[in-house]
């Protein structure tokens, strides 16, 4: 046995084996510490915005303040142009962005072959995706505004945060429109179904759920950029509701910006009343998104 | 009567040749079983028949098939698959209800009228042995039906179109022995108004039923003749080693 170098090796090996078989059970349980503690760490900044901006917002909420325009320059009254501003925004980012990332998810995942344009529409909305939201900005004043003479307005911006979201709807309803079995799809051919027909009857209606829910993650995500809207459509005092799509508009998170940073003495009732308004808004989106998502997936019949 | 013409027919998915130099005739009003390894090309030819290959980006096809004397090719998808329709190995019902299934294929053809699909529901299910069972529930998920009631379910779904074809892909492959013979017994009764092609992995299914048999191995059909023959004195030797049980 002794010559035998295979059984030398392990009986050279059993000794460090045996000194890790002690380890393991506490190593599981650092382990488990770490990674239960990273995971902790996560509540406790969420927690403390949440908090702070309540704590700090709440007494400054009242029915005037969500309803008055802004007063003695934006030093009280309330921030009813702003949220109405921000409802308008993305509005019409929504009915610029869903039409045209659902019908090209469609495309994508149902149309279209595995060839050179698809991968360039793909790399396209990868990029899309990682533009920085200044960006999308200026490049929202070069065309809407500039180019297009459309001036800073609600339609301006409106398209900006549209194309912004874009990626975010078609990614979620490429995903939606895939995870419908291919057997459904067949199945459903077999029976002489067009391919229309095929999508219309069978594959949108089981996506709809993930479709709807990533629309109104896009839509959280409009809400809240005040880069986009800078340039294009964002007002910085218009104590005025707009008349028509190519006014101007207050929105909330760059009315936040612009009573934390340029105008002095804002009360700070008046500055967490907006973050809360703010926040409020795009909460009780993702909040619909998980809601609907919960209803659907109980519905789901396969 | 013949109801399909198959010439020097040859299928390609990618570089993959699946189906070699296949010739046949397959008769109407009988039950043409198709039998053979796993990879031999029996689901490669049924799909054929009702173009679901074209499903598949990577299908090419050369030769001819004839249906009722008319290239299949020439004619619209829809309409074949109207005409030929098609039960596949796993009961593979629509996530929506058992009304909804049997009806899904008469409404894709353009009848809106609740009243005439209903019609059509309560024959096709009738016709598939499933209408006792599920009178009462029309409205409830199809996904609440055993496995058995299923199959039978894609069946009755299938004869809702009212094709002159029904092609039956290992369609028992799931089932437990009694759902088998009432699929069995569903397709001796249908075959007095259908043509039935049968492809299946029970060598002795093929037999119980058959009228015909066709034997593949390798993409190609090695033999096809009444299935008495097939089992009692074939004339390859590939066959009557199949059917022995010697390989596959």
């Amino acid at each position: 046995m002794k010559d035998n170098p295979v059984s030398d090796c392990t009986v050279s090996a059993v000794p460090k084996l045996r000194k890790r078989a002690r380890d393991p059970v506490l190593m599981q349980k650092v382990a488990f510490a770490l990674l239960f503690l990273a995971t902790l760490l996560i509540i406790v900044p969420v927690g403390l915005i949440i908090v702070v901006i309540v704590q700090k917002g709440l007494p400054g909420i009242s029915w005037q303040f969500l309803t008055d325009i802004p007063r003695q320059g934006m030093r009280s009254g309330g921030i009813f142009p702003a949220i109405l501003g921000t409802v308008y925004l993305v509005g019409g980012a929504i009915i610029f962005a869903l039409p045209i990332g659902l019908l090209s998810a469609i495309y994508l995942s149902e149309y279209a072959r595995g060839n050179f344009l698809t991968r360039l529409i793909k790399l396209a909305i990868v990029n899309l995706a990682g533009v920085p939201s200044v960006v999308y900005g200026l490049f929202g004043l070069a065309l809407f505004v500039t180019f297009f003479k459309f001036g800073a307005s609600i339609l301006s911006g409106a398209l900006t945060l549209g194309i912004m979201i874009l990626p975010i709807i078609i990614t979620a309803s490429l995903e939606a429109l895939e995870s419908v079995p291919h057997s459904f799809r067949e199945a459903s051919r077999s029976l002489g179904a067009s391919k229309w027909q095929t999508i219309r009857y069978v594959v949108l209606p089981n996506s709809i759920s993930g479709i709807i829910t990533g629309t109104i993650l896009g839509l959280g995500r409009a809400a809240g950029e005040t880069a986009p809207i800078l340039f294009t459509v964002a007002a910085f005092y218009l104590p005025q509701l707009p008349g028509s799509i190519f006014d101007q508009v207050m929105a909330l998170p760059y009315h936040l910006y612009v009573i934390s940073t340029q105008v002095p003495n804002v009360d700070e009732k008046i500055r967490y009343g907006t973050a809360l308004v703010l926040l409020t808004m795009v909460l009780f989106m993702n909040l619909a998104a998980v809601v609907i998502r919960c209803r659907f997936r109980r519905k789901k019949k396969w | 009567m013949v109801e399909f013409v198959v010439k020097d027919l040859n299928i390609w998915f990618g570089p993959i040749h699946a189906m070699k130099n296949v010739n046949m005739e397959i008769d109407s009003r009988q039950i043409l079983s198709v039998i053979g390894p796993a990879n031999s090309g029996k689901t490669t030819f049924l799909r054929m028949l009702n173009r679901l290959n074209e499903l598949n980006d990577n299908f090419r096809m050369k030769g001819e098939v004839l249906f009722a004397g008319e290239n299949i090719g020439d004619m619209d998808p829809e309409t074949v698959r109207k005409k030929i329709g098609m039960v596949f190995a796993l009961p593979l019902p629509l996530p929506m209800s058992i009304f909804d299934n049997v009806a899904y294929g008469v409404k894709v053809s353009g009848v809106g009228s609740r009243k005439r699909q209903a019609e059509a529901v309560e024959k096709a299910l009738r016709r598939a042995y499933l209408w006792d069972e599920v009178k009462d529930r029309l409205e409830t998920s199809a996904f609440k039906l055993s496995g058995g009631q299923q199959q039978r379910l894609c069946i009755a779904r299938t004869l809702a179109v009212e094709p002159s074809v029904i092609l039956f892909d290992e369609p028992c492959s799931g089932l437990d022995p009694i759902s088998t013979a009432k699929v069995e017994e569903a397709m001796l009764v249908l075959k007095k108004d259908y043509t039935i092609i049968l492809v299946t992995n029970n060598v002795k299914q093929a037999a119980r039923v058959g009228d015909k048999t066709a034997f593949f191995l390798s993409s190609e059909l090695i033999e096809i003749d009444n299935t008495e023959r097939i089992f009692t004195a074939p004339k390859d030797k590939r066959t009557d080693d199949y059917i022995r049980g010697k390989f596959g």
